[in-house]
């Protein structure tokens, strides 16, 4: 039986290939985790105690914090978009529109193969860190590290709908992919990679909460941090944002295939 | 197994001027123009039938097979695919056809065949045993071996085309089309190719509906030939009335150890070129055995070539003659 046009034969088949593939993007793929180490900068930036207790976060929290915001970052990067143009460009997207599996569920693969070649990488980058700074060590409870697990998955998730979202408007225009570019500046600043969500104006904050930026970074990064959260409304807002935008790209991702076809594949 | 009535494709292209002036005018009223690519054809093809689909370049054969595959939408008309409307791209359509595109490519470049053919016999829902009997026996006729365990980067354009159709018949289709299955290859591979898919057509009864570049390919394969020009059909017949027509002359390239008077190859063909020690011919199709040992016999050859001249040229010369 079909899922959303999947089975467990097609997840494990897919999900295999794709990270066979990108195994042999190891190199590249090291340097992507190597160069996401901005939260390791910021750390710097802000480590004086007057500004960490300026945040809140005391102590080998702010440590935590940024150490977390690399980490969630490394398991939500998303890159349909380009994955997507270069498909287009290599004629690869009409085959895949021949065959009865939705070509999203590729990129799906792709990326969580991509996560996983990233593994080691992120986890050595960690150990760095902590025989650098070993007063910062922590384990997360069990619990703590499900729920932040779940909260980086569901974080990627957004990412990669509202992406795809962008990728889809690319049936229109080729030009549509400069608007991932557009975006990266308003998530760098309201998703927590340059500063918990804390250093800014209550003002800014509450204008943040309401785009999906802070749940990508700063939520996860809190939950794994072992900060306190509001877990619910955090959820609560992350599963908001994917249940609006998951129908949006089905449809869009609809009429944008219908687009190319009359246009002419 | 394949109905087509009335079918045509107008495509839609913007204009634009170039530089900023133009872009921005452009913005604020896009100008288009149609292009007709394929204009009110029609045709059946029947289960097991191989069809070639001739034409110059530019004249709507891709658009057509695009469309007879559902990844377009026609203009106007109406197409039936194995009782199915393409454009609906249905899973159970889709699972009876494929389309193989000579320059484009489903197979990942960095990993071996291997992998995306399992990947397609999971996305197309074949047990695995029975897909790894298909890919032996596909295999086994496209001469393909431990290529199939290569990245498939390191392949040479041929091998990486076998492994190409074979990943586009592991589902079996009862339809396939192909654009340009053999463009580029080198001779062997196109010959190896065509063989294939002579045998594929035979074992399975698959129908197939065929374009390509090489004349060769539509004269070994296909029995019956669509000639399309212009995005109009020009002819729906068998090869061999269309054959007489379009290449009556074959020509012969000759070189030879020392040169030779005009009157020495009196009644070996038509003479084209003659300077010094090189030679065209145009020999007609059927005295061309006779032709080539009469010339071996009497003059010291060094190199001998006979070829068909390009489709093009002859399609061109067809209809400048007003012979269609
Ligand atoms: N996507 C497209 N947009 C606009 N015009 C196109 C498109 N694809 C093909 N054409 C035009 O349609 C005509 C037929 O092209 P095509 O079907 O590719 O011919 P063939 O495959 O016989 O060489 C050509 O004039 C070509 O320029
Ligand atoms: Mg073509």
């Amino acid at each position: 039986m079909r899922v959303f046009g999947l089975n467990r034969r097609i997840i494990r088949v897919l999900l295999g290939s794709q990270y066979a593939h990108m195994l042999e993007y190891r190199a590249e793929i090291a340097l992507w985790a190597l160069s996401g180490v901005l939260p390791f900068i910021m750390l710097s930036v802000w480590s004086g105690s007057d500004a960490r207790s300026g945040l809140g976060l005391d102590g080998s929290a702010l440590d935590r914090y940024f150490l977390s915001a690399f980490l969630v970052r490394q398991f939500s990067v998303v890159w349909v978009v380009y994955a997507f143009e270069e498909d287009a460009l290599l004629g690869r997207l009409s085959p895949y529109l021949l065959q009865p599996l939705h070509p999203l569920w590729r990129y799906v693969a792709a990326h969580l193969g991509e996560q996983l070649t990233r593994l080691p990488f992120a986890a050595l980058i960690a150990a760095v860190f902590f025989a650098v700074q070993p007063q910062a060590f922590w384990v997360p409870s069990l619990g703590g590290f499900l729920l932040a697990w779940l909260a980086t998955w569901m974080a990627f998730a957004i990412a990669f709908l509202f992406q795809s979202l962008i990728a889809a408007l690319c049936f229109w225009s080729e030009k549509a992919s400069a608007l991932e570019r557009l975006q990266f500046i308003p998530f760098l600043f309201l998703s927590g990679l340059l500063a918990p969500l804390t250093a800014f104006p209550p003002a800014v904050r509450a204008v943040a909460q309401w785009t999906p930026f802070p749940y990508l970074i700063d939520f996860p990064a809190r939950v794994l941090a072992g900060q306190p959260v509001d877990l619910l409304a955090g959820f609560g807002a992350q599963l908001a944002w994917i249940v609006l935008l998951l129908p949006l790209v089905l449809l869009l991702w609809r009429a944008g295939v219908r687009r190319y076809s009359a246009m002419g594949a | 197994m394949i109905q087509v009535e009335g079918l045509s494709k107008i495509y839609r292209v913007a204009e634009k001027q170039p530089g900023l002036a133009g872009t921005l005018r452009h913005f604020v009223r896009r100008r288009t123009r149609d292009v007709t690519a394929v204009q009110d054809v029609s045709f059946r093809i029947e289960p097991g039938e191989m069809v070639g689909f001739l034409g110059a370049n530019g004249a709507g054969k891709t658009t057509t097979l695009k469309m007879l595959c559902g990844l377009i939408h026609p203009s106007a008309g109406e197409v039936h695919v194995a009782g199915h409307r393409p454009q609906r791209r249905q899973a159970e359509f889709l699972r009876r056809i494929t389309l193989v595109m000579g320059q484009k490519q489903q197979l990942l470049w960095d990993l071996p065949p291997m992998d995306s053919l399992r990947v397609n016999a999971a996305v197309y829902g074949i047990p695995d045993g029975v897909a790894q009997r298909r890919i032996n026996e596909l295999a086994d006729l496209l001469e393909l071996g431990e290529e199939l365990t290569r990245p498939v980067r390191k392949l040479s354009l041929g091998q990486r085309m076998k492994a190409e159709l074979l990943a586009a018949l592991l589902h079996e289709p009862e339809v396939l089309f192909l654009d340009e299955p053999t463009l580029g290859l080198d001779v062997n591979a196109q010959a190896r190719v065509r063989q294939f898919l002579a045998q594929y057509n035979r074992r399975t009864g698959a129908t197939v509906l065929l374009t390509s570049h090489y004349m060769a390919d539509i004269t070994a394969l296909c029995p019956r030939v669509l000639l399309i020009h212009q995005g109009r059909l020009f002819h729906d017949g068998p090869l061999e009335v269309l054959a007489d027509q379009l290449a009556p002359e074959r020509e012969v390239r000759l070189e030879l150890e020392s040169p030779v008077e005009a009157d020495a190859l009196a009644g070996l063909g038509r003479l084209e070129q003659l300077e010094g020690c090189d030679v065209r011919l145009l020999v007609p199709r059927d005295q061309l055995t006779a032709v080539v040992a009469q010339l071996l016999d009497r003059f010291p050859v060094r190199d001998l070539d006979v070829t068909d001249p390009p489709i093009e040229e002859l399609i061109g010369g067809l209809f400048r003659q007003g012979r269609v």
